[in-house]
């Protein structure tokens, strides 16, 4: 990966603005797209490209983070060591995606600083899924159900996306998905065959986060405004539509064998269609959510601020103590422990 | 200071003895201690690798994109490098 720095130079050295050359490099990319090929960091490409691949990594990548905060909740109040456990490995996973996101939105030539001081101020967006509260312990597995499952079918396709970086790190990151997902479906069916009071909160957990993992697609296909360019440009395979319809699929089975039902009194087997029909979305909901106004979209925020800021002490002190390293010479294999093979 | 003064390092990782080591990706960290750290804890969760190398990215040097035709021309008009290249009669063994 090339750093930003680096890529930005070649690209005003190498392409100037001669409006002749940049048609000759366009043809090139809209060629390479058609072939499946894979755009790579230093190549040219439309300056829409690069805004929308920053715009949509960013957002996955504050999404991951911002993530952590929900399951986190948790995990000082997990029922046993062993879901202690689990779910510490998978907020650090979860640390981990935003990180190999970041670097991957970072290869287009922002800064990570320039990344988390937009998600700081609200001027890019995190999923508008992880504004909702984590009530019960029960949520730490619709989450890892019906969040991690949402996730993971858009996310799969993404694996094919047409810029390399974003690819590359969608697979490292749906392998770790799975365990994610099958984790959250344990825990369900844990509490759905325990007591009734726990079958009861299973429930009530899959009741509240049914239609807002179904709202993570995104809106409507008609109404949604960058989705036929992404689908161009190869980054979207699928319409938000075709795989919402796809995850209902998915999860009507699953949830039949949780032993629980989904709050939906329209959802039923379409034969003609071979898909199940699903009752309307509260787009309404989402809309308020994205503007701001879902129950914990100030927490979030405040919280992110917070841990931001008071790790800078530790951020400063790192950056001190490599200073006073390098300043002694060079740190060679023996300092570290290191060995090269 | 901030996280923008942490330089940037490309993390190679041997997955296991008899492989090389292959990029698996990037991050920031303040020196090299850390990153080899950090990749630990990045890349290396599952048991992916027994080995890591850490290298300032700003220490690589990269072909460019754009010489990629001439650069790399010399060796598209020499098949006989390629054993295809060779005709054989049928039946001779361990050529």
């Amino acid at each position: 990966m090339a750093t930003a720095a680096a890529h930005e130079t070649d690209r005003t050295a190498a392409y100037g603005t001669d409006d002749g050359a940049t048609d000759a490099y366009e043809r090139a990319f809209d060629a390479a797209v058609a072939a499946d090929e894979r755009i790579e960091p230093r190549d040219w490409m439309p300056d829409a490209y690069r805004a929308t691949l920053v715009r949509q990594i960013a957002q996955h990548a504050h999404s991951e983070i911002i993530g952590m905060q929900p399951e986190a909740n948790w995990i000082t109040r997990a029922p046993s060591l062993r879901r202690k456990a689990i779910l510490m490995a998978k907020v650090q996973d979860e640390a981990g995606h935003g990180l190999y996101l970041y670097s991957a939105a970072e290869t287009l030539g922002t800064s990570r600083e320039e990344l988390l001081d937009k998600l700081h101020s609200g001027r890019q967006k995190y999923s508008s899924i992880f504004n909702y509260p984590t009530l019960t312990w029960a949520d730490v597995g619709a989450i890892g159900w019906l969040v991690d499952g949402a996730a993971i079918t858009n996310q799969v396709p993404l694996c094919r996306c047409s810029y390399g970086p974003y690819a590359r790190a969608m697979v490292r990151i749906c392998k770790e998905e799975s365990f994610h997902q099958r984790q959250g479906y344990e825990l369900l069916l844990a509490l759905s065959r325990g007591t009734p009071e726990q079958h009861a909160m299973a429930q009530d957990a899959v009741d509240r986060w049914w239609w807002p993992s179904l709202m993570m697609f995104g809106p409507p296909d008609d109404e949604s405004q960058h989705s036929a360019q992404s689908m161009a440009w190869k980054i979207k395979r699928h319409s938000n539509d075709e795989l919402r319809q796809r995850f209902v699929d998915i999860c009507v089975p699953q949830a039949e064998s949780l032993g629980l039902t989904l709050p939906d009194p329209d959802l039923r087997w379409n034969e003609e269609r071979g898909h199940h029909d699903f009752g309307p979305i509260d787009w309404t909901e989402f809309w308020e959510v994205l503007k701001g106004n879902g129950p914990c979209n100030e927490q979030r925020i405040t919280q992110r601020r917070q841990a931001h800021d008071e790790g800078a002490w530790v951020r400063e002190a790192a950056a001190a103590h490599a200073a006073k390293r390098a300043a002694r010479g060079p740190l060679t294999t023996e300092t570290t422990g290191a060995t090269r093979a | 200071m901030t996280n923008t003064d942490w330089p940037l390092w490309e993390v190679f990782v041997r997955s296991r003895r008899g492989l090389s080591h292959t990029h698996a990706g990037s991050l920031h960290a303040p020196d090299a201690e850390f990153a080899l750290r950090n990749a630990r804890d990045l890349y290396t969760r599952r048991g992916e690798g027994v080995s890591i190398w850490v290298v300032p990215s700003s220490a690589i040097t990269a072909s460019s994109p754009d010489e990629k035709d001439p650069f790399f021309e010399p060796s598209a008009d020499k098949p006989y490098r390629h054993p295809t290249f060779y005709e054989i009669p049928e039946g001779v063994k361990h050529l």
